[in-house]
């Protein structure tokens, strides 16, 4: 969402959508006072599109705007609408919109002899001429050729049509039908070809993502891949998602981890402001807990904390790390910190993706918690999520936020190949594992890596105590690093050793 | 429409019969055009031929030009013209075309069974 635009060579004039993120792709908008196709199969969100293209030109830039709808009655659109926010009854009264159903049944209609369709465009003339319209919506104007029987006539009007809307200078969407083979059922790109948009709504191991595509736009540069997009209580977003790079800023300024005995391993200062700190380890090690306090400290000292919950809800988190002496419910009251809980399955990866960017470019935060990213290797396979993810800890980066995410490793394994991938792309890497020795389980923790900090190599003892997390040296003895009992005996020894000396 | 001269630019174009009473055997036809064109003048001679043949005295015509009241296009759903709208008898039925095929437009009207 990065506008870097070289100031273009007088080029297409362009009309903004209004639509977030779909100004961004198409350098601008849609071709000013040209036809667009809007292709898609049923429930691509292709009528959203074009009804939200006209109201925000109502709105945002001043443009009245006409849609003609052959399938939805005037008060069945306004009502479909409504759960968006957009009221069609006050723009249709302040003269900015103009609704015009269309109703044309088949078995009501015979033919004989020669016709054309000056009907409809001195209807829609009308419509224009009355509001001053600069957007025109035709919505699904395919019906056409199910409502009139001879294709050759709708051909020959429709190619005259796009022709007299250009003549008009109204910027016009034009709703179809995906076809089989073609973009369109009945062909219409051939009729339109100055801008062609395909949204597509697509269904993969059970989870559906929306995904918008721009096939073809004359005479201006535009974005090629096929970007998510969203229906949402705001209308369509689309979310232009791609790998912005490695320019980002490195700032010089430190972070806590909260936990002040992890600060001193990490150079006294914590983390790096704007890194990413990946933080693995086996199950029930203690990762969320240390996520819990990364937040509490940055809601401490006045910051935004933002928190992805894939696992559990708001409350059951406040809860158990209530239990470990980290209250966070206070700062949810106070609007410093914010969950969003969601099951990864709830939606695909892009879509989680477009979620988490639409959450941070409304909320704002200074630091995120990812809880945990592992997850999402169970909805994509490895290349998608590591796609998925490099292009999240892009966008993190530029916004100089500082995001800790935790990863779940599988009991006795070494490190997942996925996690290998992943620890590629953090700053930090922060590792909490079972270690059992003498018939006790004990939690050990060490840094793998901290990227531009001197920190300590040592393996430290991970206890999870009524007020969170301490870090405790662990002495090593002969038999490696003395940990629990043994460290507690350790200790003893080399007291009574010590004293033995002095005496 | 200069070749009927019989009707205003809005026209109301009498067959033979009285003026629109509640007479339930009355047809009454209107015709949408969009200008003057000579597919306009062939549909609406085409149409009188037919019911002087088939209705005489028991018809009325109204002829609308759109490109003089667009607005009048919203009411019977009009897209294409030159556009025949039975609006009595009921049910309301729809011919499109220059109605040159008289056959189909006596069907379409319901005067000849399918």
């Amino acid at each position: 969402m990065n506008r870097r635009r070289r100031p273009k060579a007088q080029g297409l004039k362009k009309e903004p959508t209004g639509i977030p993120g779909f100004d961004e792709i198409t350098g601008g908008g849609l071709p000013s006072g040209r036809p667009t196709l809007v292709c898609g199969s049923a429930g691509a969100g292709k009528t959203l599109f074009g009804m939200e293209f006209l109201v925000r030109g109502a709105t945002l830039s001043n443009q009245p705007g006409v849609f003609i709808s052959f399938e939805e009655t005037d008060n069945e659109l306004a009502t479909n609408v409504a759960s968006l926010g957009f009221d069609l009854q006050q723009l249709v009264a302040d003269k900015k919109l103009l609704l015009d159903y269309v109703f044309i049944e088949r078995s009501e209609i015979e033919e004989t002899g020669e016709y054309d369709l000056e009907g409809l465009f001195l209807r829609l003339g009308h419509a224009i001429d009355t509001i001053g319209a600069k957007r025109v919506v035709l919505d699904t104007l395919e019906a056409l050729f199910s409502a009139l029987p001879n294709e050759a006539i709708i051909r020959a009007e429709l190619r005259r049509l796009f022709r007299w809307l250009k003549d008009k200078g109204v910027t016009a969407v034009i709703t179809c039908e995906r076809g089989e083979k073609t973009l369109t059922r009945y062909g219409l790109e051939e009729y339109v070809a100055d801008c062609v948009i395909l949204l597509d709504h697509r269904v993969q191991n059970q989870i559906s993502t929306r995904r918008l595509r721009i096939v073809k736009y004359r005479g201006t540069s535009h974005g090629t891949n096929e970007y998510p997009f969203l229906i949402d209580e705001q209308g369509v977003a689309v979310l232009p998602i791609t790998s912005l790079g490695l320019n980002h800023k490195a700032s010089n300024a430190f972070i806590s981890s909260g936990i002040p005995r992890l600060d001193a391993m990490l150079n006294g200062k914590g983390f790096y402001r704007g890194s990413s700190i990946l933080v693995s380890g086996t199950a029930g090690t203690g990762k969320s807990t240390m996520a819990a306090h990364f937040i509490e400290a940055a809601c401490k000292r006045g910051e935004r904390a933002l928190c992805f919950a894939f696992e559990e809800s708001q409350d059951q988190i406040i809860r158990n790390m209530r239990s470990v002496g980290i209250e966070l419910e206070k700062f949810v009251r106070k609007g410093l910190l914010r969950f969003r809980n969601a099951r990864p399955s709830a939606w695909g990866l892009e879509l989680h993706l477009a979620m988490i960017h639409k959450y941070i470019d409304e909320y704002e935060p200074v630091v995120v918690a990812i809880d945990p990213i592992t997850n999402f290797f169970t909805i994509g396979d490895a290349t998608e999520t590591r796609s998925m993810l490099t292009r999240l800890i892009d966008f993190l980066k530029i916004k100089q936020i500082t995001a800790m995410f935790t990863s779940l490793t599988s009991t006795g394994s070494e490190l997942e190949r996925s996690e290998v991938e992943v620890s590629s792309l953090m700053d930090a890497w922060l590792l909490v594992k079972n270690i059992e020795s003498n018939g006790e389980r004990n939690r050990g923790f060490y840094i793998l890596k901290a990227r531009g900090i001197a920190h300590s190599n040592r393996v430290r003892e991970f206890l999870l105590t009524d007020h969170g997390i301490d870090l405790i040296e662990a002495p090593v003895g002969p038999e490696g690093v003395l940990m629990g009992s043994a460290r507690l005996e350790g200790n003893g020894a080399r007291r009574k050793s010590r004293k033995g000396t002095l005496k | 429409m200069k070749t009927a001269p019989k009707k205003t630019s809005r026209g109301k174009s009498n067959g033979h019969a009285s003026p629109p009473d509640g007479d339930s055997r009355r047809w009454n036809l209107r015709l949408y055009v969009a200008g003057q064109t000579p597919r306009s003048l062939t549909a609406f001679k085409n149409l009188k031929e037919i019911c002087e043949e088939y209705l005489k005295g028991k018809y009325y015509i109204e002829v609308i030009d759109l490109m003089e009241n667009p607005t009048l296009a919203r009411g019977d759903q009009i897209l294409a013209v030159p556009t025949l709208v039975r609006k009595l008898p009921h049910p309301i039925r729809k011919i499109i075309g220059d109605l040159s095929d008289t056959e189909r437009v006596l069907v379409g009207l319901d005067i000849q069974p399918r």
